[in-house]
């Protein structure tokens, strides 16, 4: 059998199953990008505006952003005071694996000290984390000292949205980008240019 | 009157002709059911090839009834699964057959692998009917996923984000990866649409060509036994297995009967249990999808808490999927894991029986903790227990290189 390789044929037979094979792998391209976002999906992600001045002290508001829940709290300094305590009890409480804007520091992590805008979405499998604003102990951590805690796997983050130790979430909940268009008016999604 | 009788009786055996001289029928016939020589042995444990099967048509037949009522539309879904509920001429039972089907599908596909591991069906020259059955196993849980993502409840919408999610952990491409299979920012129409259409064509077609493979690698090497013994080895002089006997009438007898006690207990779960408390359909998927709240306890349906709970064992996301998936790749391995070269447990000693009774164990406790919200002492257990999870293939692997066991004997007894 192999003595008598036609090596022309077999050479036309490798030359045409090649380009077979790139112009299958080419035309598989329109059917595996059909699958990400459509125009319209990129459209609804837009920016959008919430008023934070209605936000008493202590209390949050849960706002809409690409569909996913966006929590604006207005921190008392009772809850800011122990931030600086808990570092010892965080997983990264100096945000180097944060995903976050640049403009966002540490231990506040906001642009406003009191208030706080962060992606209510667990960083371990995307659940949304409840809040528990008091400093008391709860079933789930008995020094308690307010934040936000997934039902889901127990995840536990401070009111400036840091994991804590011994948590399955490795990451700090997430910052969307995000500007103060006035007084009364935020703009999520968008950083004002600041950034 | 004479020539009119003989046209007769020859029509009467032409049409088979005629077909068989155009597509093989009868020797097909011969082939998978008449001349099909399985073992005279089979048990209890052989009932569930064939209830997989039955299954199987269960829910081809009522997915395509659903279709018919269902809109795969965020706006609609959850309504629809009502409707088919309330409104729908016997929709009810419909869609309680499907949806009990699903739970009934991995109660006899479980029960189908652990026979392959007790009488090890899976070792050669049956590898590749292991494998294939893998195979099914995997398109199967997506299958079962994306079809409980459809009701658009509120544990489908969070169950579906959670378990997309797990796509992040793929290292670079994790969050676009995660964004492309959701064809959003979020779990959206966007997604529902594509998994209706992965749930009702894609994967169906996938799935019945595996089980088409399944089968036909099976028929070529034939069927293993309890006893674990060849059969081949022993033929009469029409080359029969003398251990043999047809599958059809005597399997399909016995199958049958099979089909009358499944139909039995799966009927009675379908009209006075449908839910099982819960663990067949959820309580919280009776709440319509909401993205900005979460279930208190999100968890998937009973036949994947397994998985679940050693992803949730561990610490970290990535290493966690990387866990779950590894444990069922390494499933894929087993024919050459086992190197033993005893293939039923009936001849293999106390250590193999031993281990092989906790690894069951270890996987049904496994699927209990899945469910539970999980305490430290919850937590500490699943830790455990995923660690003899594996540890049971290394232990197999170098256990069964050098394994005593019983001799095993030429012909079947009995």
């Amino acid at each position: 059998m192999t003595d008598n390789v036609n090596k022309s044929r077999r050479n036309l037979l490798i030359g045409t199953s090649a380009v077979g094979a790139i112009g299958a792998g080419f035309a598989a391209v329109p059917f595996i990008k059909s699958w990400l976002p459509s125009e319209r999906a990129k459209a609804a992600g837009s920016p959008v505006k919430a008023d934070y001045s209605k936000i008493e002290p202590g209390q949050m508001l849960n706002v809409l952003w690409r569909g996913q829940p966006v929590f604006l709290v207005n921190r008392t300094e009772k809850q800011t005071a122990v931030l600086d305590s808990l570092e010892d009890r965080l997983k990264d409480p100096n945000d180097s694996a944060s995903i976050q804007p640049d403009y966002i520091d540490n231990k506040y992590r906001a642009r406003k000290e009191n208030l706080l805008v962060v992606i209510g979405i667990c960083t371990h499998l995307g659940c949304s984390p409840k809040y528990y604003p008091d400093l008391e102990p709860q079933s789930f951590d008995s020094e308690w000292q307010g934040g936000f805690y997934c039902p889901c796997h127990n995840s536990r983050f401070d009111i400036s949205g840091r994991v804590y130790k011994g948590s399955p979430a490795s990451r700090n909940l997430d910052i969307p980008p995000y500007t103060f268009l006035d007084e009364n008016i935020i703009e999520i999604g968008t950083d004002g240019g600041a950034a | 009157m004479g020539k009119i009788a003989s046209s007769r009786t020859k029509s009467s055996n032409g049409i088979m002709d005629w077909f068989n001289a155009r597509l093989p029928v009868t020797q097909f016939y011969k082939d998978h059911l008449s001349e099909y020589y399985a073992p005279k042995n089979f048990n209890f444990w052989y009932f569930f090839g064939s209830l997989a099967l039955l299954v199987l048509v269960n829910q081809i037949v009522t997915g395509i009834w659903l279709t018919m009522h269902y809109k795969p539309d965020a706006a609609q879904a959850f309504g629809m699964v009502e409707y088919i509920m309330r409104d729908v001429p016997w929709g009810w039972l419909i869609r309680y057959l499907h949806t009990t089907g699903a739970s009934a599908f991995f109660v006899v596909i479980y029960l189908h692998m652990f026979r392959g591991l007790l009488y090890g069906s899976y070792k050669k020259p049956r590898e590749l009917i292991w494998v294939f059955g893998m195979i099914i196993y995997l398109a199967l849980m997506a299958e079962a996923f994306m079809g409980y993502v459809l009701p658009w409840g509120n544990m489908s919408y969070w169950g579906a984000k959670v378990i997309t999610q797990l796509f992040a952990a793929v290292p670079w491409v994790g969050d676009s990866l995660v964004e492309w299979v959701r064809g959003d920012y979020l779990i959206s129409d966007a997604t529902l649409n594509r998994f209706f259409a992965l749930h009702v064509i894609a994967l169906p077609l996938v799935i019945v060509v595996l089980v088409v493979l399944h089968i036909a690698a099976l028929h070529t090497v034939g069927s293993n036994n309890p006893e674990g013994i060849d059969i081949k080895k022993h033929k009469d002089e029409n080359g029969v297995p003398k251990d043999g006997i047809p599958f059809h009438p005597y399997y399909t007898v016995k199958d049958i009967f099979g089909v009358g006690m499944f139909l039995l207990i799966f009927l009675f779960i379908v009209f006075v249990k449908p839910d099982m408390g819960g663990l067949f359909l959820e309580h919280d998927n009776y709440v319509p999808a909401d993205p900005s709240s979460t279930p208190d306890h999100i968890k998937p349906v009973w036949y994947f808490t397994p998985f679940y709970a050693m992803l949730r064992a561990v610490p970290s996301m990535q290493i966690g999927a990387l866990i779950m998936a590894l444990a069922i790749v390494v499933l894929f391995f087993l024919p050459w894991l086992d190197r033993s070269p005893v293939k039923s447990i009936r001849y293999r000693r106390w250590p193999y029986k031993l281990m092989l009774s906790l690894f069951a164990l270890a996987f049904v406790v496994l699927g209990w903790l899945g469910m539970q919200a999980g305490s430290e002492l919850q937590k500490l257990t699943a830790q455990i227990l995923t660690g003899f999870y594996f540890f049971y293939f290394v232990w197999l692997f170098f256990y069964s290189r050098n394994e005593t066991y019983h001799e095993v004997p030429e012909r079947i007894e009995k």
